[in-house]
């Protein structure tokens, strides 16, 4: 396969990964801003600034901390990179630079999450942003789904690996800025605001059944971090997105008989996970161990275009 | 138009009814009801949106990409007819090659003062940058489009020669594929030669003409210069049905005069590159030093003899508009014998006689420019306003060099089906010609085109026109027929049935 | 006479190159009145180089460098040993026949003023003549400064102005000669009547004159080439047979500094 190609499906699935992660962002904080008093709202778009790296863009813009604003801001403002519209953008590009690996159902869904957008959209209402954010949804679940049915080939493995790096990265940041930076001021841990702010993680991950499952309690903030650390049986948790990682890689080492750099850090990073307890995690410093997750997710980010050879 | 044209199914005038041998394909389209002959065409049209067969218009930026129309009627040509085209074309095409080969290297014709030196020396499409270079097996046009008109039964003329990268041959594909799937009774009746063995033969050209050397399987691929090029489609096609790579120039790397893709296990050695960009945008150190597009080196790798180019870089001498007067010159000088297929009568406005002749008979004359092309600067003199004749008299006066000018011709029609039902309307065709190192062979199919406004003449689809399915009828039970030439003579060989 | 060259090339990036290609027109060829009788070609990293001939019978040199790479150097000397006969060549490589050099590129196209002076030059003098009157009347025209010339300098523009490098002044005489239906070229090299510790080779013309072959001018010294020139390579214009072309795959921005020496010795 050519680096070309290999680089444009990886980034497709980085792409499509971190639209989707930004709609359900979207759509908690959306839910925790209508439930919560003026000032802890502000907070909760505050939040997902923080959460989506986008909040030195949003300052820079000079806009107003409201819902309309910052809604705006990650949907569909073309101004900077980290909107949903510019997510899609790059999906779509890459994705008609690799238009016959794909099959029609995998670019119909890209094609119709880039076409939400084709209309030009007046600021929209808490219902209506929530419509667009379903709609987004609905197809960047149906590009999973393709993706699911495409031949299990190494085009498929590139894409699987874009999107389990930038799900790791994406579950790391959204636990952090939860735990480490965003209690207001005042307010008790597991107090009102605090329990709905766990609430919007639940459903940023789309785990609010799967806790109910797993853990038999109410809301438990150590449960929470737990399952969005080390349970592999939620998808879009840290231990599930490194495994996928993993696995990724593998098939792809499988098909071309070699390994590299990245396989020796991907495979490394997993057993380390494995043998990781949340309790210690909590105890040594849950913002220290994300951050430095984050790191390790950069730098095998640019293993995986050295063994590939992006460049 | 006032003239009587002759209709390839309906004859020289509709009164004779059909002509024989297609009296069969008469009776299918009188027996078709209109309303379902449209909606076949408009099945075959949704097909062609989804598969993303669509080509991008120039000068409309509103517009972006659209689909040529596709007619349902197919256009037919009789196995005997096709006999002597392809004698034409292997000759025009074996002569295009012989002076390609000349003209970069010893210029014998200019020696033998055939062709006036300065038309050569001192045209643009000749590139002194190559001359001297000998690709593989010396061929340079291996894959070409002969653009031809008609005007009776065995009345063609040559009206364009394209050596550079002839496009259209996914749409001959394709609209066989329509064909088969919208009218399978049509392929009862008629034994059709197929095209679908084209990406086959192109990949054995492709394999034929590596350089010698490669070891038993050269590593071929097909250069395109991206997703935003409005043949893209076709590029990806080609690659896809020929299972090679479809790379852009950035892919590719040159090491020590070798040519490499860059792949995620390494870079892999490339022998055989079907090109689909342009001479200039090819290798930034020898075309354009300007142009951050291209292969640095490819040209050192190209002239070391590592790697084949199709086609062969500078092959646009070979089809300029201002050599293809003297095509007849040509095919005779390297053939021995008169062309078969004659061009279009053209008067060279450079030439001042010629010029004074245009300027008298604008009102009849179609006037092209030299370097234009997709029939954009182009005057229709019978059709045309009188405001539009004085602005061509004008430029005519200011640079005669840049003009030529033909007679317009009864150019032959196609029964169409277009909004009042099915009419009569003037069509031209593109076969398309490949050249390995064993010889030349035609596609016994090609691209029709046809000028879907009544009485029009211009095919082009960047104006409006559309594009239809062209049967090569068999005489030998139902198999495929290909003629080839090669150092024995022009032969033709019959392989097994079953293909289609 | 004897002639000793250097010349260096080096070029400095901002940022390490992944691989740097280049295609160097830097070697001389044998003529009935210049002999090389040493010639090298050096390169201060790992390189692989592959010598070619191009279309217009120049010997051109392809080299591959891997990176990274902060900076490469190519070092040319060499020793050439020269005779004269009065600015016509004899013995050259002439692959294409002389009626290709009547063509104009960019930078040679001749507007209105350009050619209505290169016109009144050549009226009513005999062929050679008319080149030589071409030759001094631009060399008197201008005040020759050395130094790099302005890149993609047109000869229009160039000749508008009051002062003009070696390459102006060839070019201006190329797209003159080419004016009045001489065919005319670019030729570069080396000279050693000019100062010494140059920022750039040399550039001169030839115009072909039937029945007497090419013959060189040289604006910039207001004379035929004698002994002291010797012709590397030749091309439509001087972007066709700069010394250097090239290409690098990598971020930054690059400098570039040339330092000739040529020295001659009778």
């Amino acid at each position: 396969m050519l680096s070309r190609t290999a680089a444009s499906l990886y980034w497709l699935g980085r792409y499509v990964e971190r639209a989707d992660f930004l709609a359900r962002l979207i759509e908690a904080t959306l839910r925790l801003d209508v439930l919560s008093p003026r000032s802890a709202g502000e907070d909760a778009w505050r939040t997902a600034l923080a959460v989506s790296e986008t909040a030195d863009a949003f300052a820079a813009g000079g806009h107003a901390l409201t819902r309309e604003e910052v809604a705006h801001f990650l949907l569909d403002s073309s101004a900077h990179r980290g909107s949903i519209l510019r997510c899609l953008a790059m999906a779509r590009d890459n994705a008609r630079a690799v238009r016959t690996a794909l099959s029609r159902e995998a670019w119909q869904a890209i094609n119709g999450a880039w076409l939400i957008f084709d209309q030009r959209m007046t600021r929209l209402d808490p219902t209506a942003t929530l419509n667009v954010v379903d709609a987004v949804k609905a197809e960047t679940r149906g590009f999973e789904g393709a993706v699911h049915r495409m031949l299990r080939n190494q085009t498929t493995s590139f894409i699987r690996l874009g999107q389990a790096v930038e799900r790791t990265d994406n579950t790391a940041r959204l636990l952090d800025v939860k735990y480490h930076i965003l209690l207001p001021e005042g307010e008790r841990v597991g107090g009102t605001v605090d329990r709905d702010q766990w609430t919007t993680i639940l459903q940023t991950v789309s785990a609010v059944t799967a806790y109910r499952w797993l853990y038999n309690d109410g809301l438990n903030p150590t449960n929470v971090i737990d399952l969005l650390l080390s349970r592999a049986e939620l998808p879009r948790s840290l231990a599930a997105s490194i495994e996928e990682t993993v696995a990724a890689l593998t098939a792809l080492a499988r098909a071309s008989g070699t390994q590299g750099e990245a396989d020796r850090m991907a495979r490394t990073r997993q057993a380390r996970v494995a043998r990781t307890r949340t309790g210690d995690v909590i105890a040594a410093g849950l913002h220290q161990h994300l951050q430095a997750l984050i790191v390790e997710n950069a730098q095998l980010h640019d293993a995986i275009g050295r063994q590939f050879k992006f460049h | 138009m006032g003239k009587a044209a002759f209709d390839e199914i309906m004859g020289a005038s509709s009164a004779d009814g059909a002509r024989p041998e297609l009296r069969e394909l008469c009776r299918w389209l009188a027996d078709t009801p209109d309303g379902e002959l449209r909606r076949r065409q408009q099945s075959a049209e949704t097909t062609f949106r989804q598969l993303g067969i669509t080509f991008a218009v120039y000068g409309e930026s509103d517009a972006g990409e659209r689909i040529i129309p596709f007619d349902i009627v197919p256009r037919v040509f009789l196995a005997d007819e096709w006999a002597r085209l392809s004698e034409g074309l292997i000759q025009r095409v074996e002569a295009i090659n012989a002076f390609l080969v000349d003209i970069y290297g010893e210029q014998k014709i200019l020696r033998d003062g055939v062709l006036p030196p300065d038309l050569i020396l001192g045209n643009a499409q000749f590139r002194p940058e190559i001359a001297g270079i000998r690709p593989p097996h010396d061929v340079w046009a291996h894959i070409c489009g002969i653009d031809l008109v008609r005007t009776g039964p065995d009345d063609f003329f040559v009206l364009e020669d394209n050596a550079r990268t002839p496009s259209g041959v996914s749409y001959m594909l394709e609209n066989r594929e329509a064909m088969v799937r919208l009218c399978p009774e049509l392929f009862a009746k008629f034994r059709v030669a197929a095209v679908d063995s084209y990406p086959d033969r192109l990949l054995e050209t492709m394999r034929s003409v590596a350089p010698r050397g490669c070891g038993g399987k050269p590593t071929c691929v097909v250069l395109t210069p991206g997703h935003y090029n409005s043949a893209y489609y076709e590029h990806s096609f080609l690659a896809d049905s020929m299972g090679v790579e479809l790379v852009e120039a950035a892919d590719l790397v040159v090491d020590d005069d070798v040519v490499y893709m860059r792949t995620i296990e390494g870079r892999v050695r490339v022998d055989v590159i079907y090109r689909r960009v342009d001479d200039d945008y090819l290798d930034p150190l020898v075309f354009r030093a300007d142009s951050m597009l291209g292969v640095p080196g490819l040209i050192a790798a190209y002239a070391a003899g590592n790697v084949a180019i199709l086609n062969a870089p500078g092959n646009g001498i070979a089809d300029d508009k201002a050599i293809y007067s003297y095509m007849p010159e040509i095919v005779k000088y390297y053939s021995g014998s008169d062309a078969r297929l004659p061009n279009v009568e053209t008067y060279r406005c450079r030439e001042p006689q010629a010029l004074k002749y245009v300027l008298d008979h604008l009102g009849e004359l179609v006037v092209k420019l030299v370097d234009g092309s997709g029939g954009y600067g182009m005057l229709v003199g019978p059709t045309a306003s009188s405001a539009e004749i004085e602005r061509f008299r004008a430029a005519l006066i200011a640079v005669p060099e840049r003009y030529i000018a033909q007679p317009t011709l009864a150019l032959s029609t196609v029964p169409t089906l277009v909004e009042q039902g099915v009419a009569p309307r003037h069509v031209d065709f593109r076969p398309f010609v490949l050249t390995g190192a064993k010889g030349v062979q035609v596609v016994p199919g090609g691209l029709t085109r046809v000028a879907l406004r009544e009485g029009s003449l211009v095919v082009n689809s960047s104006q409006g026109g559309g594009t239809k399915d062209s049967f090569v009828l068999m005489d030998e039970p139902r198999g495929m027929t290909q003629t080839m030439s090669g150092a024995g003579g022009t032969m033709t060989q019959t392989l097994g049935p079953g293909q289609g | 006479m004897r002639l000793t060259i250097d010349h260096r090339t080096t070029y400095r990036f901002t940022a390490p190159q992944g691989r740097v290609v280049q295609l160097l027109r830097m070697t001389p060829r044998n003529t009935h009145d210049q002999t090389v009788a040493a010639w090298n070609i050096n390169i201060d990293c790992d390189a692989r180089l592959r010598e070619h001939r191009d279309g217009f019978g120049n010997i051109t040199t392809m080299l591959y460098a891997e990176g990274p790479l902060s900076g490469i150097e190519i070092s040319v000397s060499g020793e050439v040993v020269t005779s004269s006969s009065s600015g016509v060549l004899h013995g050259t490589f002439e692959p294409l026949p002389a009626a290709l050099y009547l063509r104009s590129t960019p930078a040679t196209h001749a507007e209105p003023a350009l050619a209505a002076f290169a016109q009144a030059e050549v009226e009513g003098r005999a062929r050679i003549a008319a080149l030589h009157a071409l030759n001094t009347a631009l060399h008197r025209r201008f005040e020759v400064v050395d130094g790099r010339p302005e890149p993609g300098l047109a000869v229009t523009a160039a000749f508008a102005r009051d002062t003009a490098t070696a390459r102006d002044l060839a070019q201006m005489f190329v797209a003159a000669a080419r004016a009045a239906a001489f065919p005319a070229r670019y030729v570069t090299g080396y000279c050693d009547i000019l100062a010494g510790g140059r920022a750039t080779p040399h550039g001169w013309a030839e115009a072909w004159v039937e029945g007497l072959g090419w013959v060189g001018f040289d604006p910039t010294l207001g004379c035929s080439p004698e002994a002291h020139h010797v012709r590397v390579a030749v091309a439509l214009d001087a972007a066709g047979c700069s010394p250097v072309a090239g290409s690098r795959l990598g971020e930054g921005r690059e400098c570039l500094d040339v330092e000739v020496q040529v020295s001659g010795q009778d």
